[in-house]
């Protein structure tokens, strides 16, 4: 290819910028794959989402989940999402924006889903991660904890665990950490 | 002529000694357009400009190997400084370059020691440059350990590339790349010449994924001096530094976290939390072996120059290499991706430039090549239209009766994404496609396009 190398090379010199066509930059195959994700979802009235800066960025959103059933219902959590750029090849990183007692969520907001860690493959969409999450609400699981007190109360006396989540969720003490209310 | 080259080479044998035997002579193994001759050697000194992306184990073997093979001007770029952990494999470097910025001394060192040579240095994110820059490169020389960065530098280099109107690449528009990488023992080469062989977009899938841990296990029931360390990186730090960010990069942070996996390992008696291990763990390092980047290396610099100047077929196209059980090579030719979002040429699509968003979108319906029904538009980062979610849709409704010409800044031509449903055998699939969208009777598309069609 050297001859071609040659040829615009000498291009260039005579050219000076003429700037004619310059091309931008394309959006990555992962910007592309989650404009498709998210034109596509399919949500359940209990979930809702924004994006906080505008229609153009779709990497950076959130989901407000509202469960219409069991220990949460009533209740308004805030899921922040990051989209990598090599996304679906990664998972999306997922925080709880909102301080729950859960057993499976923790106090910092982490979330013990295995879609989004162990078990992600690019298969997987945003909209099976929302309705994972929204699972978390209506069958919390004791038996992976990331909240240690909420898993055992929930494994050892669910009608302690309800009043717990009632209290946490009006703005309240359960022990010695307070809830802000999300109802 | 003939007579000051020959006065040359007896002044100065050795320096091309070995380079002369490939472009001096000719061949069999030779590409169609190879000329042998002192010309060629003249050439690839004064035209070829090679940029290493990535000053690290690989960078400063890429670079050194290119300087000895006969590239004269080179380029490199690397956001990182030298840390003392570096100067094991990293050779360009000493003792009291820990600090100094990799791409800098990386580029004064193979100066110094290989005459002729011009290297610029560029200490910067590879998102800093403007897209041009890049452009400004005959071939792009990977050394890099990350799939973002690669991924990065493949979108840049496939941006380049244009098809003419019978979907076959212009050569001329063509930025070849040759990719490098290693994992301890094992490593791989890999020529990629967008639209003609795949692209690191079109085999991803290459790469397998990073092992992650389930959170409820660093939490609970960790087993492994890598669990105890996730647990301080991934929990315990947003517990104390509400708020604050970890920075993989800032050697407190690192010392934080490494604190806290051999309070923990020692909590549930795990033996094998070292620094240098939690380093590896958090920033997903495998260890690196000198004379695996050697070898990767080697044949990277070599597929370089038979890019330069034919003087061999290039290898088609991905080596792999592994150390770690005896010796095995292989080379496997991987095939495009004929959808690639990043490669591939697109749908051709002409369009009168009165057309509506809306009215495209019904002709996406009707084009026999597509039968793309509810669908959602993006143009270079600009959601023109999105079916969902309600909050999106209601945002880009609007848009849907202006000029779809308009929307994309009055171009004459330029790459649309579409995606939605489509039927296939009966049945009804999504899928997402890139459009080539040419706006009739507009200024500037009556280029070679037309000529070549003609
Ligand atoms: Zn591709």
């Amino acid at each position: 290819m050297i001859k071609l190398f040659k040829v615009k090379e000498k291009q260039r010199e005579l050219a000076e910028n003429t700037s004619n066509g310059v091309p931008v930059k394309k959006q990555s195959a992962g910007e592309l794959r989650l404009h498709k994700d998210i034109s596509e979802l399919n949500l359940p009235k209990s979930c809702t989402m924004q994006f906080p800066n505008g229609k153009d960025d779709l990497m950076n959103f959130e989901v407000l989940i509202r469960p219409d059933d069991g220990y949460y219902l009533g209740g308004t959590f805030l899921f922040s999402f990051h989209v990598s750029p090599i996304y679906p090849h990664e998972a999306p990183k997922v925080k709880c924006k909102t301080k729950v007692y859960h057993p499976n969520i923790d106090l910092e907001g982490n979330v013990c889903l295995n879609i989004l860690r162990e078990d992600w493959k690019p298969v997987l969409n945003i909209n099976t991660v929302i309705y994972g999450l929204y699972h978390l609400f209506t069958e919390p699981n004791y038996e992976d904890p990331l909240n240690h007190d909420a898993a055992a109360v929930l494994r050892d006396n669910p009608k302690i665990f309800e009043s717990n989540v009632r209290r946490a969720m009006s703005g309240g003490y359960v022990g010695q950490t307070f809830f802000p209310r999300c109802m | 002529m003939a007579d000051t080259s020959v006065h040359l080479q007896q002044q100065q044998p050795s320096r091309s000694r070995d380079l002369d035997k490939l472009l001096l002579r000719p061949g069999n193994l030779v590409g169609p357009r190879f000329e042998p001759g002192t010309e060629l050697r003249d050439d690839l000194q004064a035209f070829a400009k090679v940029l290493v992306v990535g000053a690290g184990g690989l960078g400063c073997e890429l670079l050194k190997d290119l300087a000895l093979t006969g590239f004269c001007n080179l380029e490199v770029i690397d956001m990182d400084r030298i840390e003392v952990t570096n100067l094991n494999r990293q050779f360009l470097f000493r003792l009291e370059d820990v600090g100094k910025p990799k791409a800098e001394v990386a580029a004064k060192r193979v100066m110094e020691r290989i005459s002729g040579v011009d290297i610029v240095p560029h200490f910067c994110r590879i998102e800093d440059k403007d897209i041009e820059f890049y452009n400004d490169f005959s071939i792009i020389a990977l050394g890099l350990d990350s799939i973002e960065a690669r991924s990065y530098i493949n979108n840049v280099a496939c941006s380049f590339l244009e098809y003419d109107s019978d979907d076959n690449p212009r050569e001329e528009t063509i930025k070849p790349m040759v990719d490098g990488g290693t994992e301890g023992f094992k490593g791989h080469a890999r020529v990629i010449m967008p639209g003609i062989t795949p692209c690191f977009e079109c085999t991803i899938w290459l790469f397998p994924p990073q092992v992650k841990f389930p959170l409820c296990t660093l939490a609970e029931t960790p087993r492994t001096a890598a669990h105890c360390i996730e647990y301080a990186h991934l929990i315990k730090w947003d517990e104390v530094h509400r708020g604050v960010p970890f920075d993989p990069d800032n050697p407190n942070n690192m010392k934080w976290v490494y604190d806290e996996a051999v309070k923990r390992a020692e909590l549930f008696g795990i033996p094998g939390v070292t620094y240098s291990f939690t380093q590896g763990v958090v920033k997903n390092i495998i260890p690196a072996i000198a004379s695996t980047n050697a070898i990767i290396s080697a044949a990277c610099a070599l597929e370089t120059l038979k890019i330069a100047t034919e003087c061999s077929k290039t290898l088609s196209n991905y080596l792999t290499y592994n150390g770690s059980e005896g010796l095995h090579t292989k080379v496997t030719e991987f095939e495009r991706d004929r959808d690639c979002l990043v490669c591939g040429p697109g749908i051709r699509i002409e369009l009168d430039p009165s057309i509506t968003l809306q009215k495209f979108m019904d002709l996406l319906e009707e084009h026999p090549k597509l039968q793309l029904s509810k669908a959602s538009v993006t143009h270079r980062g600009k959601n023109l239209y999105m079916q969902a979610p309600p909050v999106l849709e209601e945002m880009t409704r609007s848009n849907l009766t202006l000029s779809l010409f308009n929307l994309m800044g009055k171009l004459p031509k330029d790459i649309v994404h579409v995606n939605g449903m489509t039927s296939k055998n009966d049945q009804k699939t999504s899928c997402l496609r890139k459009l080539h969208v040419v706006f009739k009777g507009v200024d500037g598309v009556a280029d070679m396009d037309t000529a070549g069609g003609a």
